[in-house]
């Protein structure tokens, strides 16, 4: 196996992620010393635990090091070299046969001949593979460095060598060389030289000799540690890149590549001149996305761009007017925008180009990047600190990236750029303000007096059918939106089949679903973070050439929403007199044609639009105003990708826009897509004379123009959500990135229309979607009245002769009379009529059959084993009432299976047996991004724990408990207010990316060490690579949800477009596990509309070893499904708070256990039949799957699920199931010794004081001594101060996380990220030494997210913290001496206390607790998100006495200067402090003290009769 | 969704009846109507269930959350219009369907179902009060005829449809007047027959030629038809009563419940023929034989004319009493139910068999009855035992055989057609509600067996789809 291997069942090479540690060392002098290539070394040795081992444990995933070129050391080595600067040097992986590498050697030779260079000579390179892991020496490149020089200045020397490398490149791709895929370039250059491979972070030193000898010296030093989420051994992907490292995840990239390419052929530069083609394309095809990055910021810098400019305009920060940027910055962003869109993602970026050397963080700032600068000039950035020990008095300055800002080491000048220096320099280059105020029109501002119609006229009904509009869609969707300006919710699960197998006609947006981020990316929070986001974008007259720097870039038409009313469009139409070009074209087809028809319309529209560029128009619009008899409407999703990807083909696309008129899309998802595959515009007519005959009709109760902004700014909502989802920002990058994947539509037809996009079971082809709009069409058109009240799709509301449901009457009724009845016949007749729904098939796996070998009933195993397998789903307590929550464990403790809590923690009285004999303990608690109820007693008391990265009806989605749901009980279970909605953020503030997971892994492998980790992914495409990674992360158990599953409350859109059924990703999963020999250490799970013993043998024999149960669970105790669990009226009393129809629950323990033991009797069944007399022989045999012959409709004739029952070939050596464990918690962890050293506090109680050293690596410090209370101590823990440890030094993150009562950590030092994340009750206190050399006040000494998820206790930080403090805490008292971006974000209890500074969007989504700003200057407001809060001054009584008191508290422990002169001056500092309160925080204490008063005044009054 | 915490706030209202007093001494309708504010808040109970279980167990499926919906906000036209589109005569069944709707509500399984017969009767009304039913003629007719037999809901039904879409449809009716049951089977106070008159003038103005008074068959023959029309939807109805042949049988005073009913209906339309049967139970004691919906009508009917007493039988036992929720939901539970016309007065008996009429002068005087008991045997099946001293006799003048129908008429128009019959004596229908025989369809009764209006005139929808299917071709 050589490399990434060929994609072979759902495995696909695309989605390989990789997440990462990064840093630097730099003399800002310039100084040369072998000391820091040293320090780098170190550095990367200290990054260890970022990077991550394979399976084979001895091969990590990569590491490297950039560093200036050692003259002196290679001339030691009897290398006869030029003067610095007239000669470059390069490292290159070689094809493992001699001949082949010979060849690469002489084809270099060759070409730098002819480029005017001369090869010095080629030097072996001397390494030592025994010091590598079996996989990488087995993958081992020959390893060549060759030397070039030319007498020419160092610049065109450099230019030369880049174009050389390409040459090479393009040349040996497209060779006949058997194992060209080994050949890479790692660096080529006259500046810097690369060492990197398939290493662990500490192999790197000694396999390349050249690192540790004296003489190789460099005043640079940038290495990387790579965690990937495959175990294949891949030597190029090692980073650093040429020009950079990332550590991050481009989510745009597929986008930015097309556009990249699209712009090739207008790319001009004089520094290239016609050698350009030797360079282009950019971006070198199938490496990762910082490759691709990589490959961009070079091609710009080698174009004569400057590093910062080429930086700054592939990641721009967000320059909306939220962020307190300078005006001439603004214009250098908007300048660049209106033709270079955003590479957009969380990234830390170092880069260097030999000479200058930096670090440039993502607008949103999602990876962390800290650095130091000591009193010898040196400068250290990494994604940690703590990587190289320096005292605090040794130490200048302490900062860290901020979102968006970027920070360069100029080595030859020896100084250090600071952003606003940077960015300045790069504003005043060119008159950017001056242009854009010349040149570019905002469409918005026109003015426009024609009065233009909303109605279609007397053909709307027929108008509407022919667009497959129904009423049901009216009614559930554009209603609401119009009605609320938001998009309308729904509960439970989609049910419905899958479009292909549907009887109802689709639209072809039906055949999509949407990427999500999950584990290697975050979302975005759009609505709290709406800081970053943007619609905004521009058409118009596209720069020619993007290289150069000229005023008519801005000649533009900016738009600030691309959703546009009739108006704005006939506006478009009309720009002749401002100079801008368009022709309208139109998307109908013949409809007496046929299928043929479309073809033929598709193929005009392409031409017209070629046209078009040719013609040199602006813009297009497509059009399919003027349907009627003879002409339909091709499908717009289907007319926009096909001319985007037409006019990618033809490198046409960059030079025109695609705007487009239609009345297809209605809901967000199809604007989505739109956009997606390309436009830029949409004018929904349709939509609108819909909401305009609501109006009319009175349905809507508001004037048109009401209506109207409401729906589009619902559309504009969900479109951010649907962005955000993926990590995405603006819209401009999200254009035409494609964050899709296509079910049911086969290879041909994707390739052809919508390339690049994933496409899963193959399916219709272009013919079949011809029929599929003539259908709906030719009903329009038919010559008599038409009715259009008889137009139900039924997709979430069943409605019979619509769409079908797993769930109808029933089964519902079935099930629920077996389950009450205990009655089998019944039973039967569920699991029948069930499964005649997923063998019509309703379901993916309706189309799967399985070989039968029949074996005795009588051998299998019984069904208490197979039932121990049975899991009902994460509902929390919350969404489900007490009643049927408890019910649900209590059954689940019975039958030995799992239930769990959901993400809404647990009552602990629940945790002990009742006095009947009852076991309310749920086995599984969950861990979500909201972190509700999550302390430590908590996870103390689980047997398995469950992170949330995703749920099946929202992935990548926040959700909400509306506050009427939250009870005084369910608030106390939450650690939250009564009657306050609760936000969960779409993202865990702990996991940006897979590494982070991995510690999250760990901090809660500290605190339960007897738990099992689960990580809950979603199905999409690309989720087996994200298993391999969590897998590597080191979870026990991965749960793979489908995206069928149920839902408490989610947005419709979500619940029907997003992630994949449970079959793709279940078997992508086993098969990419299996694949990267991972799968023998994890338990696989499943769930997603699984109702019969059918369906659990498939899921089995797809590779599931634990199955759940929601949807079915829920029926057995009363559901009926009647999609109201979000309005709290749940008439069953299952998923409602509201204590009268709680009364009416009727569920049972044994209802649930009737059902689950009739399940796995059937199971048993099933068993014999395939010959097996144990569930666990048949997990992952899917080669016993076959797909069924029997299905014959014309939707259906070209399914292909031989992807999906793909047996892998290394199954015959990998394990296909869980037979061996994890590796256990090293023995080494500093907390075993805190332990040892606290036995008199834990055996007596006795106060104890401990003292340690402390670095980066030693992480999660405290949790397990926090285990140890919490187990001997309880909930309640120990008396304050018990447990006192002092540290020296650097903590490593998590520092002090899940914290019990009773336990003081007091650091003097530094910490890093998620310091007390979850602290339950202890008290942190971090403070700089006494001798530092530095203001704390003014550095940064603790990292990013604070306090995520703390319950209680206390946190003293004597200096500033990064971003994010105090992120979703419920109970902890803190005080800082400033903070970055977001914070206080998602808070519901608890006190801040920031004595300074604070970055953007403060107290965003905070819904409960207190923080107090010392904000001297006055303009908290500018920095906070007024959303939810109310800035006050202090006054209170109660106010002052708190703040004091936090304050004292604060110079007495931490000896705070800043803290001491605020005291010193109380009275007058008082009046810079602001008081920010959630308004309805405020009003429920203010509640309550009135309540309290009553009861007061009550007592003294006489009783009343 | 109206009010989604209306089910809370809000108690199921019925409007209940007209005093009895007043409403035994006419043959109008006795069920009153909720004043639209009532009404709305009763339409503001509905759920809009996910599932909607009354829409599933509707045999129209009529999309009961939607006009619900409709209706609590006030929208006649969308209420009516949806309505209308899952059924052709919501004024029929909005007055005489038992309502498998309300039994299958959510609400029925904790709670009291939603009033939702009540509402469609209330909606179709309004909409005719404010004249939005109106005709809706094809635009573009069809070079093709059908002829329709029989104009019951089922006919009716088929010929509304077929029409629409642009055939040209002609429906044959034996009797004098067209409305099939509807017209002659439904007592006036429960279906006043202007409502089916209301009706067909719409149904006319769209275009249908009504023939009544042909006796397809006899008046027009099988080969005429086939010849003169592209298709032809037999839907005449389960017209055969299931007989008591039992001793005495043939004594004078034993008539079938059909001949009774029609004998009223035609007496209040005022088009009474010479040479009818004078059946009329003034002063006699009247016993029913058949405790469902047709020996209810009886009793009211026989009330209304002046019987002495009515007595009821049943031969199976008494259902148990209506328990306010059905443990048996989504499916039916056999409650006791009834009737406003029981409420007028009338003895029920279950569980007794009748084993022969007794009479004097070839008149029947008494019925020699004996009581029963179910028990199942050994295959689970129920079997009826007599109790041995249990016989004794009841008073009877006037005998009504309401104990059901066997399958349509066989002779005259079916056996002339030479279509196949099924087991039960229905007419053998393959898919696509087509015979045996080409171009003859069948519909309603003629193929299910006797059912409930709602279901003959879904039959009917269906029966029109699958003709429009065989013709366009």
């Amino acid at each position: 196996m050589a490399y990434l291997p060929p994609n072979s069942g759902l495995y696909n090479r695309q989605n390989e992620h990789d997440n990462c540690g990064i840093g630097f060392v730099a003399h800002v002098k310039g100084e040369r010393s072998h000391g820091i290539v040293e320090k780098g070394l170190e550095v990367l040795a200290n990054l260890r635990h970022r990077g991550a081992e394979g399976a084979d444990s001895n091969t990590g995933d990569g590491a490297g090091i950039t560093i200036q070129i050692p003259r002196e050391y290679y001339m030691s080595q009897g290398i006869d070299l030029p003067e610095e600067g007239r000669f470059g040097t390069g490292i290159l992986f070689l094809p493992q046969v001699e001949k082949e590498a010979q060849y690469c050697l002489d084809k270099l030779k060759e070409f730098a001949e002819e480029k005017g260079l001369e090869l010095i000579t080629t030097r072996e390179v001397p390494v030592d593979p025994n010091e590598i892991g079996d996989l990488a020496r087995e993958e081992q490149p020959i390893i060549r460095q060759v030397f070039l020089k030319a007498d020419l200045s160092q610049d065109i020397l450099e230019r030369k060598l880049f174009i050389l490398r390409r040459k090479l490149e393009k040349h040996i791709e497209t060779s006949g060389l058997k194992d060209k895929e080994r050949f890479y370039v790692v660096s080529l250059s006259s500046k810097v030289v690369i060492y990197k491979g398939l290493f662990t972070s500490l192999q790197l030193k000694n396999f390349y000799k050249d690192l540790n000898d004296e003489r190789t010296i460099s005043a640079i030093a940038l290495v990387h540690s790579r965690y990937s989420t495959n175990t294949f051994p891949t030597w190029d992907l090692a980073q650093p890149f040429r020009m950079l490292c990332h550590n991050g995840e481009i989510n745009s990239v597929q986008g930015n590549k097309y556009w990249m390419h699209a712009r090739s052929s207008l790319l001009k530069t004089d520094m290239l001149g016609d050698e350009i083609n030797e360079v282009l394309p950019v971006i070198q095809p199938d490496k990762s996305d910082s490759a691709a990055l990589d490959n961009t910021l070079e091609f710009l810098v080698q174009s004569g761009k400057t590093l910062p400019h080429a930086m700054a305009m592939l990641i721009p920060e967000s320059w909306n007017a939220r962020n307190p940027i300078p005006d001439n910055v603004k214009a250098f962003y908007e300048y660049h925008s209106t033709f270079m869109e955003p590479w957009d993602g969380p990234a830390a970026v170092l880069f260097t180009d030999g000479r200058f050397i930096g670090g440039l963080l993502d607008r949103n700032g999602l990876r962390p990047s800290r650095y130091l600068l000591t009193d010898d000039d040196l400068m250290i950035m990494s994604s940690e600190v703590g990587v190289l020990e320096v005292p605090d008095k040794h130490v200048k300055e302490k900062g860290r990236l901020r979102p968006g800002k970027i920070l360069m080491v100029d080595t030859l000048e020896g100084k250090i750029n600071y952003d606003p220096e940077v960015k300045q320099e790069l504003a005043m280059q060119k008159p950017y303000a001056k242009w854009l105020k010349e040149k570019e029109i905002t469409l918005d501002d026109i003015p426009f007096a024609k009065k233009i119609p909303v109605g279609v006229g007397q053909d709307h009904d027929r108008m509407l059918l022919s667009f497959g509009y129904t009423l049901d869609e009216i009614k559930y969707i554009i209603h609401p939106m119009a009605q609320d300006a938001k998009e309308p919710v729904g509960s439970m699960g989609n049910d419905a089949p899958l479009a292909v197998a549907s009887k109802m006609p689709q639209r072809l947006f039906n055949y999509f679903r949407q990427h999500f981020a999950q584990v290697t990316n975050p979302a975005i929070d759009s609505i709290r973070e709406e800081v970053i986001m943007t619609l905004t974008g521009y058409i118009g007259s596209h720069q020619k050439n993007l290289l150069n720097d000229i005023p008519d870039h801005a000649r533009m038409i900016k738009f600030l929403n691309p959703v546009i009313t009739n108006k704005y469009l006939e506006i478009l139409k009309n720009l002749k007199y401002k100079g801008f070009f368009t022709t309208t074209i139109p998307i109908l087809f013949d409809a007496h044609a046929g299928p043929d028809g479309l073809k033929q319309g598709l193929e005009k529209i392409c031409r017209k639009a070629e046209q078009a560029v040719d013609e040199g128009k602006d813009y297009i619009i497509l059009s399919d105003r003027g349907i009627s008899k003879d002409k339909a409407p091709i499908p717009s999703l289907l007319a926009v990708s096909a001319v985007h990807h037409h006019l990618i083909k033809k490198q046409k696309r960059i030079q025109i826009d695609i705007v487009i008129e239609t009345g297809e899309p209605r809901e967000v998802m199809h604007f989505a897509l739109l956009f997606g595959y390309g436009a830029s515009i949409i004018n929904p007519y349709m939509a609108f004379a819909v909401i305009d005959q609501l109006v009319r009709e009175h349905k809507l109760q508001m004037d048109y123009y009401t209506a109207e902004a409401h729906y589009t700014k619902a559309v504009r909502k969900g479109i951010f959500k649907i962005m955000s989802k993926m990590g995405t920002s603006t819209l401009r990058s999200y254009r035409g990135a494609q964050l899709f994947e296509a079910i049911g539509l086969n290879r041909k037809f994707v390739d052809e229309y919508f390339t690049g996009t994933a496409s899963a079971i193959e399916g219709l082809g272009l013919e079949e979607i011809g029929w599929e709009a003539l259908i709906p069409h030719k009903k329009a058109f038919s010559d008599q009245r038409i009715n259009f009240n008889q137009e139900f799709q039924g997709t979430s509301y069943y409605r019979y002769d619509s769409e079908d449901h797993a769930w109808n009457p029933e089964t519902i009724g079935y099930l629920q009379h077996a389950a009450w009845n205990n009655d089998q016949e019944l039973y039967k007749k569920f699991s029948e009529a069930s499964d005649r729904f997923t063998w019509a098939p309703g379901f993916v796996r309706g189309f799967l059959d399985f070989n039968r070998n029949p074996i005795d009933i009588s051998k299998v195993e019984p069904a208490e084993n197979i039932m121990k397998r049975f899991v009902t789903g994460a509902m929390s307590f919350g969404s489900l009432s007490k009643e049927a929550h408890e019910t649900l464990a209590i059954a689940m403790n019975r039958i030995h299976g799992k239930s769990n809590t959901g993400e809404g923690g647990e009552d602990s009285r629940r945790y002990k047996v009742t006095s009947k004999g009852e076991n309310k303990r749920s086995a599984i608690k969950q861990i979500a991004s909201g972190r509700f109820g999550v302390t430590t007693h908590y996870l103390v008391n689980a047997d398995e724990i469950q992170i949330k990265i995703a749920q099946g009806s929202k992935p990548g989605e926040g959700g909400q408990l509306p506050g009427t749901k939250v009870d005084s009980v369910i608030a106390k279970t939450r650690n939250s207010t009564p009657g306050i909605t609760l936000i969960s953020p779409p993202p865990h503030h702990d996991i940006y990316s897979i590494e982070d997971l991995a510690q999250l892994i760990f901090d809660l492998k500290n605190v339960n060490p007897e738990a099992k980790i689960n990580v809950k992914l979603v199905s999409e495409f690309g989720v087996g690579t994200v298993a391999a990674g969590v897998a590597k992360g080191g979870a026990d158990s991965i749960a793979v949800s489908g995206s069928e599953g149920g839902t408490g409350a989610s947005p419709l859109s979500s619940i029907l477009h997003a992630g994949l059924p449970m079959e793709l990703g279940l078997s992508e999963t086993q098969q990419t596990l299996v694949k990267n020999n991972l799968r023998d250490r994890v338990v696989l799970y499943t769930d997603g509309q699984l109702k019969t013993g059918r369906d659990v043998i498939t899921a089995a024999l797809l590779g599931a070893e634990e199955y759940g149960f929601a949807t079915g669970a829920l029926v057995t105790v009363g559901c009926i499904l009647l999609r109201k669990c979000n309005l709290n009226t749940c008439s069953v009393g299952v998923c409602t708070q509201d204590p009268k129809l709680r009364e009416r629950f009727i569920g049972k323990p044994e209802h649930v256990i009737n059902y689950f033991r009739f399940l796995a009797e059937e199971i048993r069944h099933y068993l014999a039949e395939l010959g097996f007399t144990k569930m666990e022989d048949i997990i992952g045999r899917s080669d016993l799957l076959f797909q069924r012959k029997d299905i014959d409709h014309w939707k259906l004739r070209n399914i292909s699920l031989a992807d999906v029952t793909h047996f892998p070939p290394e199954a015959r050596e990998n394990g296909i199931r869980k037979s061996v464990d994890q590796k256990p918690l090293p023995d080494d962890l500093l907390d075993r010794r805190l332990i040892e050293e606290a036995e008199p506090a834990l055996s007596s109680q006795k106060t104890v004081n401990i003292s340690h050293e402390i670095q980066n690596t030693n992480r999660a410090t405290g949790a397990m001594l926090s285990y140890k209370v919490d187990k001997l101590y309880g909930e309640k823990g120990l008396p304050d101060d018990t447990i006192n440890c002092y540290f020296k030094g650097s903590a490593g993150q998590s520092f002090g996380a899940f914290l019990k009562s009773g336990i003081t950590f007091k650091l003097e030092g530094q910490s890093n990220d998620y310091l007390g994340k979850g602290l339950s009750g202890g008290k942190i206190i971090v403070k700089t030494a006494d001798d530092a050399a530095f203001d704390p006040s003014k550095n940064i000494i603790i990292g990013n997210t604070t306090l995520y998820g703390a319950t209680g206790g206390e946190v003293y930080i004597n200096g500033l913290c990064g971003e994010r403090f105090c992120v979703r805490n419920s109970g902890a008292t803190a005080v800082v001496e400033g903070a970055g971006d977001h914070c206080c974000e998602y808070m519901t209890g608890g006190v801040a206390v920031i004595l300074g500074e604070v970055g953007r969007n403060m107290a965003a989504g905070m819904s409960g607790g207190i923080a107090y700003v010392y904000n001297p200057n006055g303009d908290l407001d500018y920095f906070c998100n007024m959303e939810m809060v109310n800035l006050e001054i202090i006054e209170d009584f109660e106010d002052l006495i708190t703040l004091k008191k936090l304050i004292q508290n604060h110079h007495e422990y931490t000896g705070s200067h800043l803290a001491g002169r605020i005291l010193d001056n109380w009275e007058e500092s008082l009046k810079d402090f602001i008081k920010v309160i959630p308004f309805e925080y405020k009003r429920h204490i203010e509640e309550q003290k009135l309540q309290e008063l009553n009861q007061k005044i009550n007592k003294y009054l006489p009783e009343q009769e | 969704m109206g009010d989604p915490k209306g089910f809370i706030k809000i108690r199921r209202k019925e409007a209940g009846y007209r005093p009895i007093y007043e409403r035994i001494r006419d043959f109008s309708e006795v069920e009153q109507t909720l004043n639209t504010e009532d009404r709305k808040l009763q339409a503001s109970r509905c759920m809009d269930c996910g599932v909607p279980f009354c829409h599933w167990a509707c045999p129209v499926h009529s999309k009961i959350p939607d006009w619900q919906d409709a209706l609590y906000r006030g929208d006649w036209q969308e209420a009516s219009d949806l309505l209308h589109a899952t059924n052709d005569f919501p004024e029929f069944t909005g007055r005489v369907c038992p309502a498998p709707c309300e039994i299958s509500c959510t609400l029925a399984i904790n709670d009291e179902s939603v009033t939702i017969r009540e509402n469609e009767a209330a909606i179709v009304e309004r909409a005719f009060a404010d004249g939005l039913i109106k005709p809706r003629p094809p635009l573009v007719r069809k070079n093709k005829k059908v002829a329709v037999i029989g104009s019951g809901p089922a006919g009716l039904s088929v010929a509304a449809r077929l029409n629409r879409m642009g055939y040209s449809v002609e429906v044959f009716e034996k009797d004098d007047a067209i409305g099939g049951l509807l017209r002659y089977g439904i007592p006036d106070f429960k279906l006043s027959k202007n409502v089916i008159d209301r009706r067909l003038n719409i149904l006319e103005e769209e275009g249908i030629s009504f023939r009544p008074g042909v006796e397809a068959g006899k008046d027009l023959s099988a080969g005429d038809l086939l010849h003169s029309f592209d298709a032809i939807c037999v839907a005449i109805g389960a017209g055969k009563p299931r007989d008591l042949n039992i001793p005495g049988r043939d004594l004078n005073g034993i008539h079938f419940a059909m001949d009774f009913l029609s004998f009223q209906n035609k007496l209040v339309q005022g088009n009474f023929q010479n040479g009818s049967p004078d059946i009329k139970a003034k002063n006699k004691d009247v016993v029913v034989i058949g405790g469902g919906d047709t020996g209810s009508d009886c009793v009211g009917t026989a009330n209304r004319q002046g019987a002495r007493s009515v007595t009821q039988l049943e031969i199976l036992s008494k259902p148990e009493e209506n328990k306010g929720y059905n443990p048996n939901w989504p499916w039916p539970q056999k409650n006791m139910k009834t009737s406003s016309s029981h409420e007028e007065g009338c003895k029920r008996m279950w569980s007794v068999a009748s084993k022969q009429f007794i009479g004097s002068d070839n008149q029947v005087e008494e019925i020699e009855i004996v009581d029963v008991k179910w028990e199942k045997d050994e295959n689970g099946r129920m079997q009826m035992k007599e109790l041995p001293s249990s016989k004794r006799t009841i008073k009877a003048d006037l005998v009504l055989l309401a104990m059901g129908f066997v399958h349509p008429v066989h002779e005259g128009l079916l056996d002339n057609l030479k279509v196949e019959y099924d087991q039960r004596g229905n007419v053998k229908g393959k898919s696509g509600h087509q015979t045996s025989v080409d171009k003859v369809f069948v519909a309603g009764d003629a193929l299910t067996g006797a059912n409930l209006v709602v279901t003959a005139t879904y039959s009917g929808i269906q029966a029109a789809r699958n003709i429009d299917r065989y013709l366009d071709i």
